[in-house]
């Protein structure tokens, strides 16, 4: 479904800041797998969301999504194969439009829509089914200015909004990290929810070692800008919390940040 | 009673700048100042096919024209990625040429003895009260005016433009092509300004170059009495509350004037000073609480 051959970005070339984030990094996911991505803080994961998104271009290299080179295309319209969250519950949202408004621009991506209605009674109802199979109740606060909503209820509706039209692709780039645990445990199970439903392929950015290694098929490590470790099967299987943490430092042959990577 | 009816046909005249300026600042959140050229290119384009024998043509056009002022503030600040204000300052420059060459290189244009769209009205309905024609005219644009935008940003492109105010980063999530939204959005807004140009030149029977400066203050002052009045609530509401901002916006200054509180040349500095009032009142709100929080907590301070 995605393929990645020979990415490389760095970030201010020439300048004593420079910072190589993606290094000539390959890359393969067939569809309907569900990879997980862990890594210390500037691995480059965001940075491979982030080309993959078309928020800039990679310096050489190509992205294919199912068949397809996307590298050179622009990010408006990638976006309508490509779902993305972030960390920041603000981020996938418009704050001041309720909630059926919000579901509506995204729905859109499926066919243009021009002057007709924004919102019509058909769609109402997909909506709201939609919605109520989160157990949140949100399906009776449509017509709710999404900024009264809380950050777990936003981060829920942002996961509606981009698989509402099933993108080919869908990043969650750490979606659960500024929830409270409860909170992330409750949209972490709707995501694998989701994306089972739907066979998404699916990539997941996580400092929780626990989820990397439970949720999805695959898990990868990044390090500077490179695929260190690429884990599926039976061999991620027999993999443990610590197994991970003493390969990583083997790899490395430095020890983890333990600050930054949550054990459980 | 004339200086309400004058202001009442003065402020939906103004209604539509003040619409357009809704429509920029805030569905589209973009601060944009091409007004000032975009209001005289309405209304010299208005006052020269008057002159030309198509009024009405004139005034219909005050719309497209002001659109064509949008759309290139519009590419300036998307395509070319020029700094919101600055493309807006550069359209509004550009057009006081335009302007001038669109009145015949002469600075004033008079419409007196002309058939305007106000004269061929009171000849329409001469049964009526000229005064009353005056109102309704104006009353009838904006009415037009305000039902289509209304109608508009409940449809899908309108959505658009009101989530890119709102998160652009959402929009563009959502596969929509921000950069054309925007555009879209400031020809929209333009058109309005164009428009509201295009029905002064008829109504006060001339055209002048400099009808322009501090427009954009103008309609920022009735858009902040709108919502100060009425609240802020959906798009419908403040479109309207914007009109009614700007009947109320001239009514103040007309009674202002008429008890020799200023003379007219003032109207700039306060259509300015309310704009600046009205926007600094969540700072001085702040810095009240704040002060507060100072005092009750240097009172109970325990020293060491």
């Amino acid at each position: 479904m995605l393929c990645i051959r020979d990415l490389t970005k760095v970030f201010a070339p020439g300048t004593p800041n420079e910072h190589t984030a993606l290094d000539h990094l390959d890359l393969s996911l067939a569809p309907g797998e569900f990879v997980t991505i862990i890594g210390s803080n500037g691995a480059g994961k965001s940075t491979l969301f982030s080309a993959i998104g078309g928020a800039f271009w990679a310096d050489s290299g190509a992205i294919f999504l199912d068949g397809k080179n996307i590298t050179y295309e622009p990010e408006h319209r990638r976006s309508a194969k490509i779902g993305r969250l972030f960390q920041d519950p603000m981020k996938g949202t418009a704050p001041h439009m309720t909630i059926e408004e919000n579901l509506a621009l995204s729905y859109s991506r499926s066919r243009r829509r021009g002057l007709r209605m924004a919102v019509s009674g058909r769609d109402r109802d997909f909506f709201r089914s939609a919605l109520a199979e989160f157990g949140m109740g949100l399906e009776d606060r449509m017509d709710t200015k999404v900024g009264l909503l809380s950050g777990g209820q936003r981060q829920a509706l942002t996961l509606l909004m981009s698989t509402i039209v099933p993108p080919k692709l869908l990043l969650l780039d750490e979606h659960t990290a500024a929830l409270d645990p409860a909170t992330a445990e409750k949209v972490m199970a709707i995501t694998d929810s989701i994306v089972a439903k739907n066979h998404l392929t699916t990539m997941m950015i996580t400092h929780n070692i626990q989820s990397a290694l439970t949720s999805g098929s695959r898990t990868i490590m990044m390090d500077r800008g490179k695929i260190i470790l690429d884990l599926s099967g039976v061999e991620r299987e027999k993999m443990m919390v610590a197994g991970l943490m003493d390969l990583y430092s083997a790899r490395q042959n430095q020890t983890l940040d333990n600050d930054r990577m949550l054990l459980v | 009673m004339t200086l309400v009816m004058g202001s009442l046909q003065l402020g939906l005249i103004y209604g539509m700048l003040a619409v357009g300026v809704y429509i920029a600042f805030r569905i589209l959140g973009i601060p944009d100042l091409s007004a000032e050229g975009t209001f005289t290119f309405g209304l010299a384009v208005s006052a020269a096919l008057t002159v030309a024998g198509h009024p009405l043509l004139g005034v219909l056009l005050g719309f497209p024209a002001g659109c064509l002022g949008g759309a290139v503030t519009g590419v300036l600040q998307t395509k070319l990625q020029i700094h919101p204000i600055l493309a807006g300052i550069l359209t509004m420059s550009g057009l006081y040429s335009v302007n001038l060459a669109v009145m015949g290189s002469s600075s004033n244009l008079s419409l007196v003895g002309l058939d305007t769209l106000f004269r061929m009205s009171f000849d329409l309905f001469s049964s009526m009260d000229k005064e009353i024609v005056k109102l309704l005219l104006p009353a009838l644009f904006c009415l037009v005016l305000v039902v289509l935008l209304a109608l508009f940003f409940k449809t899908h492109e309108g959505l658009c433009i009101r989530a890119t105010g709102d998160n652009e980063e959402m929009v563009r999530a959502s596969s929509i092509n921000v950069d054309v939204i925007k555009i879209l959005a400031l020809s929209i807004s333009n058109g309005c300004i164009g428009l509201s140009g295009a029905v002064l030149a008829q109504y006060q029977g001339f055209a002048d170059i400099s009808s322009g400066i501090g427009i954009v203050a103008v309609g920022l002052a009735s858009v902040i009495i709108g919502e100060g009045l009425f609240g802020r609530r959906g798009v419908t509401w403040g479109l309207s509350a914007t009109v009614a901002g700007s009947v109320i916006y001239r009514l103040m200054i007309a009674l202002a004037l008429k008890t020799n509180l200023f003379p007219a040349y003032f109207l700039k500095i306060v259509s300015a000073v309310i704009v600046a009032a009205a926007l600094s009142v969540p700072a001085f709100k702040r810095m009240l609480i704040r002060r507060k929080i100072k005092r009750e907590g240097l009172r109970h301070a325990v020293h060491p």
